[in-house]
């Protein structure tokens, strides 16, 4: 999204913001596993929906997605005083919930905010992905 | 321009201050969607008066003053623009929405500037400053200092912080922003109406700051918000159908139109004790020519009329005596239904207390210091339902507490001189 000062102005060149976007299970979306069949299957489908309205966005794109395993079988490493502790599980409690992502090309966070509504009720986590280059 | 003596005032020195308060946010707006950098924008602009104030006194007033301070801020953003690029600086630039920039086909900038008609995109201005994704307490400060050019110094005397703390929550919300991707552009449809109650919300807070005591010897801020209501005024001729812009317009109009009345001699002034002569009648009119109109709503919109209903309530009885308390401790009772808040609750109490009397006030006001920990006009109501109802005793205690959790001067003042009368008339 960064762009020399030069181009300020130049409505030619499309800005695009790279977003990460974290969905958890908490409030009215239980954790996925405990879904049955159906409730999985209805939620699958609201995902493949978000997908293809992705697609069909200008200036949208999915650049990788995934659904992660549950917190019980995360690792957390801590280094102090340059003392590296491997630990069982996630960082904090509530952290225990997240269940996946995606990161995602996007115009801007308005349009971002839209595509979420058509997800599963997760609680929802929206960050730029800030460009170094 | 709130503050400027007018006695020394040049006709410059007037066409730049109108200039000022009708140009501002328009100047602010263009500059931003067509330089699509926040950070620059207003500074430019400032920069831009403070040139005009030196030279139009000299060189005479331009012919299009606005379309002379936009060239002069654009030719201030172009160079910090060069400078940047010489230091070979990369700077994220604000999204600004295709769909709905005007300037699209804008010709050249500096002839369009000195055109007659430079655009106008406070409305999206509004949208952005006033954007769910932004803190709620800097939203209002953003909006009074992009969109009305209030200083950060008034900013920061009306929400009682210091300056470069309130200086500090603009940068960082201009910041969040331009990082975070909020566009400046239309939101979508189904969007419209929850954005438009957000920036009613704003526009309500800015204006309650300035009614807000805060400690320290200034009572209220009215002038500041003069602001806010100058604000709303310019939202309704944005938006002149939407509901709750309507009503929230018709309050503040209605509220701020008894400014001169509250406080006098450095004292709190009742409204049962204001000089109803020194109301704004104008305003008044205004206000009440807006909640005609007004249908029944849901949400905030509601909200916002029911407050507007009992502020004319009160804006169109010519004496204290005349008001129609029962009709507004209904409304009371409706916005407590409709918020469940407390504050609500308190303010119907006095309704309440005014229509059947200072004990079935007194009835409504159990429980209120627990939800209203701290508050010191729980204590001050109580005390003065007590000492109508007859209880000296009730009243004494109850205004102590409330002398004691009061933190502004001025009502501490007011509240010791009615504790004062009381143990005066037992003697």
């Amino acid at each position: 999204m960064v762009l020399s000062a030069t181009d300020a102005g130049d409505e030619s060149e499309e800005i695009a913001v790279k977003y990460f976007v974290l969905l958890a299970g908490y409030g009215e979306m239980p954790l996925w596993d405990q879904l049955d069949a159906e409730e999985q299957e209805a939620g699958m489908a609201k995902h493949a929906e978000f997908d293809k309205e992705c697609a069909n966005r200008a200036g949208v794109e999915i650049v990788s997605a995934e659904a992660l395993d549950d917190g019980s079988m995360a690792t957390t490493l801590r280094t102090r005083g340059g003392e590296m502790t491997v630990t069982d599980g996630p960082f904090a409690e509530a952290t225990e919930q997240i269940g996946g992502y995606y990161l995602l090309d996007a115009p801007d966070l308005d349009t971002v905010i839209d595509l979420c509504r058509m997800l599963p009720a997760y609680d929802i986590e929206i960050r730029p992905v800030p460009d170094m280059g | 321009m709130t503050s400027r003596s007018d006695r020394s005032q040049t006709w410059a020195d007037q066409v730049l201050a109108d200039t000022f308060r009708s140009d501002w946010g328009r100047l602010v707006s263009v500059l931003v969607s067509r330089s699509r950098r926040l950070d620059l924008a207003e500074d430019a602009l400032s920069e831009a008066f403070a040139r005009a104030a030196s030279r139009w006194a000299v060189d005479g007033v331009p012919a299009n003053p606005s379309g002379w301070l936009y060239v002069t801020a654009h030719r201030h953003i172009l160079g910090r623009l060069r400078a940047e690029e010489v230091a070979g600086r990369k700077v994220p630039l604000l999204v600004v929405n295709p769909m709905t920039d005007p300037h699209e086909n804008a010709g050249d900038d500096l002839a369009d500037g000195l055109g007659a008609d430079i655009g106008d995109d406070r409305l999206q201005l509004i949208l952005l400053c006033c954007h769910p994704a932004l803190p709620r307490e800097s939203r209002p400060a953003l909006a009074l200092r992009l969109v009305m050019g209030t200083s950060t110094d008034q900013i920061a005397r009306l929400f009682l912080v210091p300056t470069p703390t309130m200086a500090a929550r603009i940068t960082r919300a201009k910041k969040k922003i331009v990082a975070a991707g909020i566009p400046l552009g239309a939101p979508v449809e189904h969007e419209l109406r929850s954005r438009l109650d957000e920036v009613c919300r704003t526009v309500y807070l800015a204006f309650t700051a300035g009614y807000t005591p805060g400690a320290g010897p200034d009572l209220l801020q009215a002038d500041l918000a003069g602001d806010a209501v100058r604000l709303a005024a310019l939202l309704h001729d944005l938006v002149p159908d939407a509901p709750p812009v309507r009503a929230l317009l018709a309050l503040l109009l209605l509220q701020h139109s008894r400014r001169d009345a509250r406080v006098s001699g450095g004292k709190l002034v009742t409204l049962d004790e204001q000089d109803r002569d020194s109301w704004h009648r104008d305003e008044i009119a205004a206000g009440l020519g807006l909640v005609v109109g007004l249908e029944p709503d849901h949400g905030y919109a509601e909200e916002l009329r029911l407050q507007a209903l009992i502020a004319a309530e009160h804006a169109r009885t010519s004496t204290a005596k005349a008001t129609d308390w029962a009709r507004i401790a209904a409304y009371y009772a409706d916005l407590e239904e409709l918020t469940g808040s407390a504050v609500v609750r308190l303010n119907r109490a006095v309704a309440v207390a005014e229509a059947d009397g200072p004990a079935a006030g007194l009835e409504l006001l159990a429980g209120l210091e627990e939800e209203l920990h701290g508050n010191h006009r729980v204590a001050a109501v109580r005390a003065d339902l007590a000492r109508r109802a007859g209880n000296a005793e009730l009243a004494e205690t109850a205004y102590r507490e409330a002398i004691e959790l009061c933190e502004n001067d001025v009502e501490r003042v007011h509240l010791r001189d009615r504790l004062d009368s009381l143990t005066s008339t037992d003697r």
